[in-house]
C-alpha cells in the first residue's frame, strides 16, 4: 500500500510540470509581441522595451523558464503588471467567494444528484427514469446564465426574496453570506446535478447487474437494503471519482456564474487580467487552480487506498 | 462532461436491421427530435442573409430597446439593432465553432490516441501531457489561450479545441490498447500486416462508434463554451454577433428589456439540447452493447 501511496504522490510532479510548461508557453507562443500587446495600441517603443525588460522577455527562452520555475518553487507567482502587487496576494483576496460557491454547489449537487441517480437506476426504463433523465439532459443543455438570469428576474427582482448580486464575507455576516450564495448555487448546481445524476445512474446500473446483487435479492433482502448497502456502497468509489474529476468543470462554471451574479471572485480576477493582458495574474491563477484540482484528486485517491481494501496497485 | 454522458441509457435492439431508417426513428425518438431541431436551426442560420429582416450590425438609435412587436419580432437591443437578425447570424457562429471544434479535436485526438496506444515509448510522454492539460479547467485554459493573439473566431476555435483533445486521446488510446490484445489482431500482426492496414481494417472501425458519439458531445459543449467566452467578453469579438456577446450586451438592460437575454439564451439552450439529444440517440444506436445492460 505504501508503495502505491508514494507513487501516487510522486505522480503529481509530472502533471504539475506539464501545467507549468503550458502556462509558460501561453505567454511565449504568441505570434505577436506580448510586450506590445500589454503596452496597448498607442504605446511608444521605449514603453514596450521597458515592459519587455520587466517581464524578462529579452532573455533566452530556456533561461526565462528556469528562472520562472525557480521562483514558483519558492512560492513566488510573480506580480501583477497593472496592480503591481503579488499575484498570490491578489488570489488570496478573491478566493473566498469562489471557494464558497464551489463548496455550496458541490454539496447541493451531490445531495440532489445521488438520490435521483439511484432512483433512476432502480426504476430503469420506467417513466420515473425517463422523467429524471429527461430533466437531466435539459438541465445540462441550459446555459448557466439563462438559469441565472431567470432566477434573478423571477425570484430576486420581482419578489425581492433574495439578494440579486454581489457577495458578503462569512466573517462579516454569516446570514447574508448564505443568502447571497443561494441563487448562484442553484444556477450552477442544476447543471452539475444533471451530470452527476447521469453518472450515478450509469454506475448503479452496472453494479445492479453484478452477481452479488442477484445473490442479495435471492436471499430475500429488502429492496432498499440491496440498493443502499450493496449497490450504492460499491458505486461510491466511481461516483466520488467523478465528483473529483468534475471539479475542473465546476471551476469553469464558477467563472461564468461569478460574472452573472457580479461576485468578486477568482473568475472576475482572471477575466480582468485577460482583458488587460496581465500575464503574471493569468499564469498564477491557472497554476493555482490546477494545483488545487490536482491536490483534491490526490486526496480522493489516497482516501480510497485507506478505505477500500480492494484498491492495491 | 462528455465521458459521463457517454454512458448507457434505454435499451436498443441489435440485429441486421438496426440501421434501417424507419426503425431508427421508432426506437430512438429523442434522436429524431434532436436531429430535426438541429437541422432546422442550421438551415435557418445558414439562410440568415436572406431571412434576416434587418442588418444585424447597423445601428438605429431611434428604435433602441423596442420590445417585441410586429416590426421587430424579437425586439431590439440598446443600439436599435434587430434581435431576430442578430440571433440568426449568431447561430452561424455557434454552428461554425461547434462543428470545427468537434472535427479538429476528434481528428487530432484520434491521431495522438493511436500513436499513444500503439507506441509504448510515446505513450508515457503523451499521456503525461494529456494529464497535465486535463488538470487545467477547460474554460480557464480557453480563456487563457484567447490572450495569445487578437480575438477572432479562428482563435476561439483553437482555444476551445485544445482543452477538448485529451478526452478524445484517452478514449482512442483505451480502444487501441484493448484491440491490440485481441487474438485476431495479434494474428494479423503475425502474418505480417503492416500498420496502415491494421489501422484501416481493425483500429478505425472499432474506434468509430464511440468517437462519433464523443464528437457529438464535444459539438454541444463547444457551442456552450463559445457562448460562455463571448459572454465573458473574451470570445467572439463584439463586432460579430454571437449568442454569447448578444447576451453580454443585453445583461446590462435585463431589468427593462429581458428579451435581450431570454431569446439568445433560449436559442442557445435549444441548440445545445438538440445536439445532446442527438448524441444520446447515437450512443444508444451505435453502442447497443452498453445499452443492453439497462
Amino acid at each position: 500500500m505504501w508503495v502505491y501511496v508514494i507513487r501516487r504522490i510522486l505522480a503529481v510532479i509530472p502533471v504539475m510540470a506539464v501545467v507549468a510548461v503550458v502556462v509558460f508557453l501561453i505567454l511565449h507562443l504568441s505570434p505577436e509581441d506580448p510586450a506590445a500587446i500589454i503596452a496597448g495600441d498607442n504605446a511608444k517603443s521605449e514603453d514596450i522595451d521597458a515592459i519587455r525588460q520587466r517581464l524578462g522577455l529579452d532573455r533566452p527562452l530556456l533561461i526565462q523558464f528556469l528562472e520562472w520555475v525557480g521562483r514558483l518553487l519558492t512560492g513566488d507567482l510573480g506580480s501583477s503588471i497593472f496592480l503591481n502587487r503579488p499575484v498570490l496576494q491578489l488570489i488570496g483576496e478573491r478566493v473566498e467567494p469562489t471557494a464558497a460557491l464551489a463548496v455550496t454547489t458541490t454539496i447541493f449537487s451531490v445531495v440532489l444528484a445521488i438520490p435521483l441517480g439511484v432512483v433512476a437506476a432502480w426504476k430503469a426504463g420506467t417513466w420515473i427514469d425517463q422523467l429524471i433523465m429527461g430533466l437531466a439532459v435539459l438541465a445540462f443543455s441550459f446555459p448557466v446564465f439563462l438559469i441565472g438570469y431567470g432566477l434573478v428576474y423571477g425570484l430576486a427582482l420581482e419578489w425581492e426574496l433574495l439578494p440579486v448580486q454581489g457577495f458578503v464575507s462569512l466573517s462579516e455576516d454569516p446570514g447574508r453570506f448564505l443568502a447571497h450564495l443561494v441563487l448562484p448555487t442553484i444556477a450552477l448546481g442544476l447543471v452539475y446535478t444533471a451530470l452527476l445524476a447521469r453518472m450515478t445512474r450509469a454506475t448503479m446500473l452496472e453494479i445492479l447487474n453484478e452477481d452479488y446483487i442477484r445473490t442479495a435479492r435471492a436471499k430475500g433482502l429488502a429492496n432498499g437494503r440491496v440498493l443502499i448497502v450493496h449497490a450504492l456502497k460499491n458505486a461510491a468509489v466511481p461516483i466520488v471519482t467523478t465528483v473529483g474529476v468534475g471539479i475542473a468543470l465546476l471551476i469553469g462554471g464558477v467563472v461564468v456564474t461569478e460574472s452573472v451574479f457580479a461576485i468578486p471572485g477568482v473568475g472576475r480576477l482572471t477575466i480582468d487580467a485577460v482583458l488587460q493582458r496581465d500575464y503574471p495574474v493569468i499564469q498564477g491563477v491557472i497554476l493555482a487552480v490546477a494545483g488545487v484540482y490536482v491536490l483534491i484528486n490526490l486526496a480522493i485517491d489516497l482516501t480510497y487506498t485507506v478505505l477500500d481494501p480492494r484498491i492495491r496497485y | 462532461m462528455t465521458d459521463i454522458a457517454a454512458l448507457p441509457a434505454d435499451a436498443a435492439v441489435a440485429g441486421p436491421s438496426r440501421f434501417a431508417f424507419s426503425r431508427i426513428l421508432r426506437r430512438h425518438p429523442t434522436m429524431l427530435v434532436g436531429g430535426v431541431i438541429l437541422v432546422v436551426m442550421a438551415v435557418v442560420s445558414l439562410l440568415a442573409p436572406w431571412l434576416a429582416p434587418y442588418d444585424p450590425i447597423e445601428l438605429n438609435v431611434v428604435d433602441r430597446l423596442r420590445p417585441p412587436d410586429e416590426d421587430y419580432l424579437l425586439g431590439t437591443d440598446a443600439y436599435g439593432r434587430d434581435m431576430l437578425s442578430r440571433l440568426l447570424y449568431g447561430g452561424r457562429v455557434s454552428l461554425a465553432v461547434g462543428l470545427c471544434v468537434a472535427a479538429f479535436s476528434t481528428v487530432l485526438g484520434l491521431l495522438i490516441g493511436v500513436v499513444a496506444g500503439y507506441y509504448r515509448l510515446a505513450d508515457a510522454l503523451l499521456m503525461r501531457v494529456m494529464d497535465g492539460l486535463m488538470a487545467i479547467p477547460g474554460i480557464l485554459l480557453a480563456i487563457a489561450l484567447m490572450t495569445v493573439t487578437r480575438a477572432s473566431i479562428e482563435v476561439v476555435i483553437v482555444a476551445i479545441t485544445i482543452p477538448e483533445i485529451p478526452r478524445v486521446v484517452r478514449l482512442v488510446r483505451a480502444v487501441v490498447l484493448s484491440i491490440r490484445e485481441q487474438t485476431y489482431v495479434q494474428a494479423a500482426v503475425a502474418i505480417g500486416t503492416r500498420f496502415p492496414r491494421l489501422l484501416r481494417k481493425h483500429i478505425l472501425p472499432n474506434t468509430l462508434a464511440p468517437l462519433v458519439v464523443q464528437a457529438t458531445y464535444i459539438f454541444a459543449h463547444a457551442v456552450l463554451v463559445e457562448a460562455y467566452l463571448s459572454f465573458l467578453g473574451v470570445g467572439t469579438p463584439p463586432e460579430i454577433p454571437s449568442w454569447g456577446n448578444v447576451i453580454a450586451e443585453g445583461r446590462l438592460y435585463v431589468q427593462i428589456a429581458f428579451w435581450q437575454v431570454l431569446f439568445p439564451g433560449i436559442a442557445l439552450a435549444l441548440m445545445v439540447l438538440s445536439i445532446n439529444l442527438l448524441g444520446d440517440g447515437l450512443r444508444d444506436l451505435l453502442d447497443p452493447r452498453l445499452s443492453r445492460r439497462a
